[in-house]
């Protein structure tokens, strides 16, 4: 690396783009994670559009992959990108308002001919100046042709020959960003090297291409180097928030011996949660596709009743097919986790954007006094946490739990500092073998006094036999009974029980000082946007704190506490104000201002900074 | 192994049966308290394995009347709910009660995808041809022009026949029964439980209050449903009739009602009974017989062998456990590429 400048970076943003076929979502996993085996802090985003093939080079069929890597622990996959890879002029257009003012920008100087620009919506011969970027510093390597040329030696079609360009730009990137080969090759070789030893060694000799090109051109003299973050010490991996829900489901059924069960409908964004389990079989995971919605969390009922640790997973449409049945979950009293990974709503909606829209949805979409509880998690790696905590709430009070994460965190990756299982509680759940002596016949929904939960008696044990349903129960027997008296005793036992579990999480904090002039609230996944902005408010001596929820229903203990400290509190959220209006009616004493976007996009740090900005001039 | 011994008494519960005076639902409960005793003799069914799953509708009260474990669950889900429970616990002997609406309308997608995975279940399918807990609407398998409540000038939909429907998916196990032949109910029931696989054991009940009589002209008394219907058994000619002298012979692919000596036709002509044969395509002819013009089918019409869903998820946990190198959540958070932070 004689002859170039080495520049010294604390924070880099890199963004590929190209359509959705062209492997950009495989670039940037490849940088990320060789970022992240040199010790750089990491969170990375896939953006990509709902069609899986939309029309070759146009604007819609562009597909994503930002990485966002540091020498300190990064909260957010950035803002805006240091660098953009755009594979075609459509992927330039649509990433241009996520350039920062002095961006690089390497485009394939082959696809910048007329039938391309066209295709791309341009109107003019001159997509720089058109676009208003002409003084970025704009590299137009030629990489169709490169890549054809370090292939012309390879007995392949033109078609596979082109497939392996989206390697030349991760090479360019690794050189720019002195990062070495190893990684990828080593992946390239364990993905195809047996099957298609020629498709791997065509993607290897086209890495090394792109790598010495950059070497080699004075387009790329200067390089950048990113040192390793002062992470904790131990063992880590990246990981992504549905493959870490998944995992926190097996975390709790080990902890509670209940063997797992999952019933899913494939539905985007939660799909992965389900091919996770699925792979389990190697843990005695029983993960079935179902046929519809319905099935998934009706087969997840049966499992509980049972006696599997069951779960659900889905996304605000199949949430809304599920209620009928999360009600009959919670009249059974039996454990059970629903997850809906939120997207952009109504109906269809923005099936591959993320929102904070089923908020109240979770809390109170469905018929009857059906109280649930609503736990929220907000990065990829908290997700483990939260769905091991709703294991363990559901079962130890026999009650179902609904588990809120988004397609921002779901799809997003982080670091992890691989935690140990020994350091995780063992799971209870009131499991009963054997009629006891003071009950002449066994009386399913007689409760523990503390948490109100009703024992679980499973099927198959001798002596317990017994029948519950969607009836209302006689408040002991669980026979069906139509007494008034026993009906409103068993609407109020429900929601008590739910209740107490205030008692059973820990009480609510806040980030930064417990006292000031902005409490920033958020819940579930804004959590790295707000945290980086509140950071960077207090860098600039502002007096603002952030107080996060995960525990939505019910709320922590020391709510108003905090809240009362502050001169203003401003709740955050990507939907129109469903949290703040939570608040308004759990703490009507504060008032609330409101900071919501609702376009299928996380936070900017930058809108938030300069809102709280605002907030504090008014 | 020591042989369970059970009496209808032990599966009989204290609560209250609530159906309509005259109900044939009544004959189905008689006929499963009997059928129970002997599935746990058969089979060695500890009585607190049998759980009955429901959904929603007259027959779906079903779970409260019998003493075993039971799941009273919501319209149409009772063929999912009775998935998830079989394949958590392949051990349990699971029936799922339910009815025309419940099972053919509501829930129509469970009961055919619950039949294509052949999951283990003991589906006893109550058809009276109407909705009575709603008091009396019309159901998928209510006969064309129907008058009721939601249909005042008659239905203008075709009905199901539950039975086409079941080997139509490829079931694997289809059963016919009327509520007055409670022996021969009990006996569907019985081999139902011996079927490993999915099994469908119709029940053509009447419903005295919303459609009396709706299938009284092939079932009504002894007589008629000696001259309407025909009980298959195994390995037996397909013969019927006060006299048995009336059988089925295939007749151009088609199946045709013939009289033993009449017509040149002999005993030889009529065809036997192979409820174990693969190709659905004869028992949808016998499951498809409509009277006035065939007699109507009962007794076991298809009863062939498949692997089992919740077995093969069995087979899938063992063979995959045994091969692979994570055992525990430790093992599985340390798969894959990790990295020291040193």
């Amino acid at each position: 690396m004689e002859n170039k400048n080495i520049t010294e970076k604390d924070d880099v943003v890199i963004r590929f783009s190209g359509d959705s076929g062209d492997g950009m979502q495989l670039t940037g996993t490849l940088f990320s994670d060789t970022a992240a085996l040199q010790g750089n802090g990491i969170s990375t985003f896939p953006d990509y559009p709902a069609e899986i093939r939309a029309p070759q080079g146009t604007v819609a069929g562009v597909s994503g992959f930002q990485v966002h890597f540091s020498d300190h622990r990064v909260q957010t996959p950035g803002d805006y990108c240091d660098v953009l890879v755009a594979m075609n002029p459509a992927a330039l257009k649509a990433n241009i308002c996520w350039l920062k003012k002095d961006a690089t920008i390497i485009i394939d100087g082959d696809s910048l001919d007329e039938k391309s620009l066209a295709k791309a919506g341009y109107t003019t011969l001159d997509p720089f100046a058109e676009l208003g970027i002409a003084d970025y510093n704009i590299i137009v390597p030629d990489i169709t042709t490169m890549t054809k040329e370090a292939l012309k030696d390879f007995d392949m079609d033109m078609k596979s020959v082109v497939k392996c360009k989206n390697m030349f730009a991760l090479g360019i990137c690794l050189f720019m960003f002195n990062k070495p080969l190893e990684h990828p090759i080593e992946y390239i070789e364990a993905k195809f090297g047996k099957r298609n030893p020629t498709v791997a060694e065509a993607n290897i000799q086209v890495l090394k291409a792109g790598y010495n090109y950059a070497h080699n051109t004075h387009a790329f003299a200067n390089t950048y180097d990113v040192h390793a973050a002062d992470l904790p010490k131990g063992r880590y991996r990246s990981v992504n928030g549905n493959q870490a829900t998944a995992w926190g489901f097996i975390a709790a059924s080990e902890k509670s011996g209940r063997p797992l069960f999952c019933g899913s409908y494939p539905i985007t964004p939660a799909t992965v949660i389900l091919e996770e389990l699925a792979k389990r079989r190697d843990l005695g995971v029983k993960a079935i596709q179902c046929e519809d919605e319905i099935a998934g969390i009706c087969t997840a009922i049966g499992a509980a009743f049972g006696g599997s640790f069951a779960v659900t997973t889905t996304s605000g449409p199949g949430f809304s097919l599920k209620s009928e049945a999360m009600g009959l979950a919670v009249i059974t009293e039996l454990p059970l986790v629903v997850v809906d990974v939120q997207r952009g709503g109504p109906s269809t909606g923005i099936p591959t954007k993320t929102e904070q829209g089923d908020l109240f949805q979770a809390l109170w979409g469905r018929n009857g006094e059906c109280p649930m509880i609503v736990i929220a998690a907000s990065t990829p790696c908290d997700c483990f946490e939260y769905a091991f905590t709703a294991g363990k709430l559901a079962m130890e009070h026999m009650t179902p739990v609904v588990l809120l994460t988004d397609g921002y965190i779901a799809n997003g990756s982080q670091p992890w500092k691989i935690p140990s299982m020994k350091d995780y509680p063992e799971i209870h759940p009131p499991i009963i073998t054997s009629l006891p002596e003071d009950e002449p016949a066994f009386l399913p929904y007689k409760r523990d006094e503390k948490t109100l939960a009703r024992r679980w008696a499973l099927p198959g044990t001798p002596g317990l036999e017994h029948r519950i349903g969607g009836l209302e129960k006689h408040f002991l027997k669980g026979s069906p009974s139509h007494d008034p008296h026993n009906h409103e005793k068993m609407v109020r036992l429900r929601a008590e029980k739910v209740a107490r579990v205030a008692d059973y999480i820990p009480a609510q904090t806040v980030y930064g000082d417990p006292e000031g002039d902005l409490l920033v609230v958020g819940w579930g996944g804004t959590r790295g946007h707000l945290e980086s902005a509140v950071d960077h408010m207090r860098r600039e001596g502002k007096k603002v704190s952030l107080c996060h929820f995960n525990y939505i229903n019910p709320l922590p203990h020391g709510v108003a506490d905090i809240f009362s400290r502050f001169k203003k509190i401003v709740v955050c959220e990507l939907n129109e104000g469903q949290f703040a209006n939570y608040m308004r009616m759990s703490f009507p004493q504060f008032r609330y201002e409101q900071y919501n976007k609702v376009q299928g996009l996380p936070f900017t740090k930058e809108e938030l900074v300069e809102n709280f900005n605002q907030l504090l001039q008014k | 192994m020591s042989e369970l011994k059970y009496t209808v008494a032990d599966f009989k519960s204290d609560q209250e049966v609530k159906w309509c005076p005259g109900c044939g639902d009544y004959a189905v409960l008689s006929a499963i308290t009997k059928a129970m005793p002997q599935i746990a003799a058969n089979s060695n069914v500890d009585h607190s394995r049998f759980t009955v799953v429901s959904g929603i509708g007259c027959s779906s009260r079903f779970p409260y009347y019998v003493s075993t474990y039971g799941f009273h669950g919501i319209h149409g889900r009772a063929n999912a709910v009775a998935t998830g429970l079989k394949t958590a616990n392949p051990n349990l002997s699971v029936f799922v009660t339910t009815g025309d609406g419940d099972s053919l309308a509501i829930g129509g997608n469970h009961f055919i995808h619950a039949i294509r995975r052949n999951i283990d279940l003991n589906v006893i399918l109550f058809n009276n041809e109407i909705y009575g807990l709603t008091k009396g609407q019309y159901s998928p398998t209510s006969k064309l022009g129907k008058i009721t409540k939601t249909s005042p000038y008659g239905t203008v939909e075709r009905p199901f026949n539950p039975g086409e429907l079941v080997i139509g998916a490829h079931g694997t196990f289809f059963a016919r029964s009327v509520d007055a032949e409670v022996a021969l109910t009990t006996e569907c029931m019985v081999e139902a439980s011996k079927h490993d696989g999915m099994s469908v054991v119709e029940v053509l009940v009447n419903c005295m209050i919303f459609n009396n009589g709706t299938h009284k002209a092939f079932a009504g008394d002894k007589d008629v449903r000696a001259e309407h219907t025909i009980t298959l058994h195994h390995g037996e000619k397909m013969l019927f009739g006060k006299d048995m002298n009336k059988g089925l012979m295939l007749d151009n692919m088609k199946l045709k009602v013939v009289t033993v000596g009449e017509n040149g036709v002999t005993l030889d002509d009529i065809l036997t009974h192979d409820a174990h044969e693969k190709d659905t395509m004869i028992h949808v002819m016998l499951a498809g017989m409509k009277y006035p013009e065939f007699p109507v089918a009962l007794g076991v019409i298809r009863n062939v062998a498949e692997p089992t869903y919740e077995h093969e998820v069995e087979r899938q946990i063992a063979e995959v456990s045994a091969q692979s190198k994570i055992k525990c959540v430790d093992d599985l958070l340390n798969s894959g590429e990790t990295w020291e932070v040193k």
